[in-house]
């Protein structure tokens, strides 16, 4: 099959062969220009689109996702919304005074969009939007004049429509249905690479401008996009998008509530999976850092069959890890023990920035001792790591200031975190430092039994 | 006067509004891609593109043998290189690609193979300084006698302050498409805040005369002075291209080009000395400020100037001198952005009267109320009068709405009870001089056609980059001529409408071209009024236009209506197009004595900030701003408000997040937005409390309004001084905070850190 179908602004139309690595937002500015490139790496928002999928509207970064990654999908702009009188988006953001130069605007009107059809009640829409004109006062006034979706909306009366992902067979971009098939089309073309939501990958054509010849989609493997619970865990699929499990996860694992307003933006968490985060390996990926304080462990699959491996034995150094290339990350085992967790992210900004250090901690206290700690940081180290020599040091020991200085004065050898553009060494070794401080001060005042 | 949204609001949220990028394709049009340099200082030995030309798509190569004209361009001199043999920069352009596609032209470059003689590049202030390499003289402005006064106070104090580089981040980067007309006219439609500026200088590098070159702007996708000079290298190199090809050619820089080739906010650092007295009054400064120019000259000169004009801010300082000088070094050629030096010379004297406060122990806003110029016979220090003081007034009234006190007295109350979270609030002061510093810069032309339906044209010099200048023009030219604002049609900028124009820069756009687009319509006016006095039967001077119609003042129930009215003047033969023309009166500065009179009027404004700073980690909140701002008569509440929120939030952005990081090869290693952090909608407080200054109209300027593009950037100062009163609330404030600027969670951290030695060795440390 040399051609699919995607459905832009109510209007199917057909995409034929070589578009492997054409990305969505070329394609739409082929038709008409409302949606703008800023950054062409999925930092400014201004070319975001909303992709209708499950009855879902979802923001996304039109400039990083590849055109076959939306076969079947609904594709709407700024321009399309507009075409049977201004969206309620629309009417907000331009009588609250919310566009000044306007090359933003289509793309902070497609997140206001998605809020009106999806509202999450905070902010968050628009965690991956800049705009450099209005000091943004007016953009949140537009938000919070929003009234609820009117169900007769054309827009939600769609929303019933739900195209969903299928399989695909394209030249350069395949996309298959089942782990097996995924897993067979890897060993068939061996130069192959996954792709899920490619928020890094793409990078590479956008920004690097190499091109990706040969590309097998996770976006429509049911193995890998589903969530499963036992009792002692909870079982993650690898391309589930952060923003289906920062809905799921809300109040069942707590750092997973405190980490995803801050794990990049909207418009990513949209797109980007646990897999992904943990395949690309980054040194200062916040997700690994948290799944290592949850002790999580990984099923890595393969046509030979499954193992788990430890997430603490998963990353072996810079961007290496134990994933072999027949492998695919199937998902992420999450135990359900119920520890003291607590996560720190500290970066020049709050929304949609790279930590210079991240930090992530589990205790669990039996009769005021520590029975089990683990501290996990990223932006310290080659890979995401813990520190041992300072879990044992406070393993058995009672949670008192005593201990955390002791465990301090290890903790500040335990690590030789490099300068970079982001922070300096010295700078990170007093946050490894002083994240551990913070945790035991913020943690002694929400337990009343344990004194300093 | 009114407070309609931008005139193009609802084009914006639909999408339908165009940019350059955005135009249709031209037939044929080649795209143009630059070779960049790999070293920031070096010599081009030899260049070989005969692998490129074999490229399929690839057409030509630009390069210096295919200019007619000028080699290099530049703002006032010309000394920048359009094809350089002496690599200035890292990353700059060597020379262009040209092809029929992105790609190909991409391929192109990729396929260049340059030799270089790498040579070692100056990097940094203080290293231009010991080469003693510099793009200017030494400037003075001097008032009193420092130096003796310095040794005669009771108190000094002397130090140094840096403030860091500011990418402009417009959203939309640099972007030209020129094309050539059947009378090989050459068209430039341009991504500039200065048509006639690219229009000059394209003139110059094709050798043809100006009327041979038009261009036009529609609108940019945000400007901040980063689009006033830094367009023209872009607009020339599609110029040439269309020279040489006869086919349009785009040069459109992507982000990482943008940010690697274009000239930031310049870096600058004061050395001072002040000398003060138990009460916290300055008697004596001596301050000397180097700016980072880069590599060559631009606008830097003026903008160093505007740093020393503004280091007084808002305070009478007796004796004082303030010296200034640009060096130069290997970085991309620093340029204009919002505030033009201002900014920095404002945050050099706000760091000083914190610093004495501190190690006065006294609360910082009564030692910059102490300081503030008196209400009468108020002079700067390069001899200006200052007229209408309104410093006081702002003052007064933000410390009461604000609960300033109050709030002051509960922080440094509550303070210790958190373990690591400590508060800080800060008030601090705005006076900003409105005009280019360059007296003849101060003139705009507007031209305005009344076709015979009564429907109007209006084009004036001024270029739109969302400040929403147009709607503003838009207002003035329907309130002038007393019709609705739908009557009335704002034309792209275009140098073939009004010729000889300024950049908008220097918060001027509405002066300037507003008083322009007032005289023009009051040239129409008068004519109008005479065909209406014949049909109405009154003197001409009786009659008034309101609502669509013209009446006699005795009559104003017998009308006639505009369009009767244009239809009637049309048979009668009377012209219904004007020019109209303005120059800002009583301006003039003498730069080698430093003295005299630069500015129209002052803008005023005042900022209080409060913030919760971690002190585990040096991030910090902003809690709540309170900002009071003098716009004069306002010409439009929510687009001025827009401005104020928005300089506000960039000025924050500048002091405290984006950190420009270049390493010791020169290359610039945040180069994308990944890297560089703009503020974000989480960065505002959701307590964002901004008022204009009532009854605040004055002479000066059109409609009794006052610029307000810039002056509002640097309320943000209040920002840092509040992170600093964090700090210095660690201790029992009285203990210097000397802070770099941005003021980035790492540079507070060790502020906080340092706070806590000093404090425990001289045990004054609060639990």
């Amino acid at each position: 099959m040399e051609h699919f179908f995607v459905t832009l602004n109510g209007q199917p139309r057909r995409v034929g062969a070589g578009q492997h690595n054409t990305t969505l937002l070329h394609w739409i500015r082929g038709f008409s220009s409302g949606t703008k490139e800023g950054c062409a790496e999925g930092d400014c928002g201004a070319c975001t689109v909303a992709v209708l999928e499950d009855g879902h509207y979802k923001a996304i970064n039109s400039c990083i996702a590849l055109l076959p990654s939306l076969a079947g999908l609904e594709v709407w702009t700024a321009e399309g919304i507009a075409a049977q009188g201004l969206h309620p988006a629309q009417t907000a953001l331009a009588a609250a005074g919310g566009s000044q130069c306007g090359y933003c605007t289509p793309g902070f009107v497609m997140s206001l969009f998605c809020e009106y059809h999806q509202p999450t009640g905070d902010e968050t829409c628009f965690s991956g939007n800049l705009c450099r004109c209005t000091g943004y006062r007016p953009i949140r006034d537009a938000l919070q004049s929003l009234e609820p979706a009117d169900p007769t909306n054309t827009f939600e009366l769609r929303k019933q429509s739900a195209p969903q992902k299928t399989m695909l067979e394209y030249s350069g971009f395949s996309r298959p249905t089942s782990l097996v098939a995924a897993l067979q089309e890897k060993a068939a073309r061996p130069k192959a690479q996954f792709i899920a939501g490619g928020t890094d990958l793409t990078l590479q054509i956008t920004t690097v401008f190499k091109s990706l010849p040969d590309l097998i989609s996770l976006e429509a493997v049911p193995e890998l996009r589903e969530i499963a619970e036992t009792d002692e865990f909870f079982e993650i699929g690898a391309a589930v998008p952060l923003s289906n499990l920062e809905q799921e996860f809300r109040h069942k694992i707590p750092l997973f509530k405190e980490l995803f307003p801050w794990f990049a933006s909207r418009q990513i968490r949209h797109k980007a999976t646990l897999g992904g985060n943990l395949g690309t390996a980054s040194p200062i990926g916040d997700a690994p850092v948290v799944l290592l304080a949850l002790d999580a462990s990984l099923c890595l699959s393969s046509l030979d069959g499954e193992r788990e491996i430890a997430l603490k034995d998963y990353f072996l150094g810079y961007r290496k890890t134990a994933l072999e290339s027949n492998e695919l990350i199937r998902c992420i085992r999450i135990p359900k023990a119920q520890r003291i967790q607590k996560m720190y992210k500290v970066a020049k900004r709050g929304y949609d920035d790279i930590s210079s250090v991240m930090g992530a901690f589990a205790f669990q206290l039996e009769r005021g001792k520590i029975t089990s700690v683990r501290l996990a940081y990223g932006g310290v180290a080659a890979i995401p790591v813990r520190a041992y020599q300072t879990e044992n040091a406070l393993l058995g020991q009672p949670f008192t200031r005593a201990s955390i200085n002791a465990a301090q004065e290890i903790l500040a050898q335990e690590f030789q975190p490099i300068s970079d553009f982001r922070a300096s060494a010295q700078y990170r070794q007093k946050i490894i430092i002083n994240l551990l401080e913070k945790f035991f001060i913020e943690s002694v005042s929400s337990r009343a039994e344990v004194h300093a | 006067m009114n407070s309609r949204p931008h005139e193009s609001a609802v084009a914006h949220v639909t999408g339908a509004a165009k940019y350059t990028l955005d135009f249709l394709e031209p037939q044929g049009m080649l795209v143009a891609y630059p070779v960049q340099a790999p070293y920031a200082h070096a010599r081009v030995k030899k260049l070989n593109f005969s692998a490129a030309l074999e490229i399929d798509g690839v057409v030509h190569v630009l390069t210096e043998a295919d200019i007619r004209g000028e080699t290099h361009i530049g703002a006032i001199v010309h000394d920048e290189a359009l094809f350089p043999k002496l690599i200035e920069h890292y990353g700059q352009a060597v020379c262009w690609v040209l092809a029929e596609s992105e790609s190909a032209a991409r391929a192109g470059a990729n396929a260049i193979q340059v030799e270089y003689d790498v040579l070692e590049p100056i990097l940094g202030i203080a290293a231009a300084e010991k080469a003693e390499a510099f793009l200017t003289d030494e400037f003075c402005m001097t008032r009193g006698d420092a130096k003796t006064n310095l040794e005669t106070s009771q108190y000094r104090l002397a130090g140094e302050v840096f403030v860091g580089a500011q990418d402009h981040f417009y959203l939309e980067t640099q972007v030209s498409l020129a094309l050539l007309d059947e009378n090989q006219q050459v068209i430039i439609h341009c991504s500039t805040q200065h048509p006639t500026e690219v229009q000059t200088l394209v003139a110059k590098v094709l050798d043809l005369p100006r009327a041979q070159v038009t261009v036009q702007c529609l609108r940019m996708g945000g400007g901040f002075g980063g689009k006033e000079t830094q367009a023209a290298m872009y607009a020339c190199i599609a110029a040439l291209g269309v020279q040489m090809t006869g086919k349009a050619v785009r040069v459109r820089l992507n982000r990482h080009q943008d940010m690697q080739l274009t000239g930031k906010r310049h870096p600058m650092l004061a050395r001072f000395d002040v000398g003060y007295n138990q009460a916290g009054k300055l008697e004596a400064l001596q301050l000397q400020i180097l700016s980072d120019g880069g590599c060559a000259l631009d606008l830097s000169e003026a903008i160093l100037l505007r740093a020393m004009f503004h280091a007084d801010n808002c305070y009478n300082i007796p004796n004082i001198v303030v010296t200034g000088r640009v060096v130069k070094t290997n970085t991309v050629s620093h340029t204009a952005f919002r505030g033009f030096g201002g900014p920095q010379g404002m945050v050099f004297i706000e760091d000083i009267l914190a610093r004495v406060a501190l190690n006065l122990g006294k609360p910082a806003h009564e030692v910059r109320a102490l300081n503030f110029y008196p209400l009468e016979n108020a002079i700067t220090h390069y001899a200006q009068p200052i007229p209408d003081v309104r410093i006081h007034r702002i003052w007064q009234e933000l410390l009461e709405t604000s609960q300033f006190e109050h709030r002051l007295h509960d922080i440094e109350t509550l303070n210790s009870s958190h373990p690591f979270l400590h508060r800080g609030i800060a008030i601090t002061p705005v006076k900003f001089g409105i005009s280019f510093t360059t007296t003849f810069l101060n003139q705009a032309g507007a031209l305005v056609n009344i076709y015979a339906d009564g429907s109007v044209q209006l084009n004036h010099g001024g270029t739109e980059m969302g400040q929403g200048l147009h709607s503003k023009m838009q207002s003035i030219a329907a309130q002038t001529l007393g019709i609705s604002h739908d009557r009335v049609r704002i034309m792209p900028t275009s140098t073939d409408k009004v010729p000889n124009t300024s950049a908008t820069a220097a918060s001027s756009g509405a002066d300037l071209n507003g008083a322009a687009v007032r005289n023009a319509c009051q040239a129409l006016k008068e004519r109008l009024a005479e065909v209406a006095a014949r049909v109405l039967g009154v003197p001409s001077e009786d009659i008034r236009f309101v609502n669509n119609q013209a009446f006699a003042l005795q009559k104003p129930s017998e009308g006639i209506s505009w369009e009767k009215l244009i239809s009637k003047a049309y048979l009668e033969r009377v012209s219904l197009s004007s020019t109209g023309f303005f120059r800002t009166p009583d301006i003039h500065f003498d730069k080698v004595l430093g003295r005299g009179e630069p500015f129209r009027y002052f803008a005023w404004g005042a900022c209080v900030s409060e913030v919760e700073l971690d002190t585990l980690t040096g991030m910090w909140h902003l809690n709540r701003v309170d900002i009071l701002h003098d716009c004069g008569q306002s010409l439009n509440p929510l687009l001025d408000k827009g401005q104020i929120e928005g300089g506000f939030v960039q000025g924050m952005g500048w002091l405290t997040m984006e950190e420009m990081v270049w390493d010791d090869t020169g290359r610039l290693r945040t180069f994308a937005p990944s890297t560089y952090k703009i503020p974000t909608l989480h960065d505002v407080p959701h307590d964002f409390r901004v008022t204009l200054l009532e009854n605040a109209s004055h002479e000066a300027a059109v409609l009794g309004s006052k610029a307000v593009g810039e002056p509002p950037f640097m309320l943000a100062i209040a920002v840092r001084e509040a992170l600093r009163h964090a700090i210095s609330s660690l201790g029992n404030g009285t203990v210097d905070v000397a802070l770099l600027a941005p003021s980035t969670p790492e540079v507070l951290l060790e502020a906080i850190e340092n706070m806590k030695m000093h404090s425990s060795e001289i045990g004054i440390v609060k639990e």
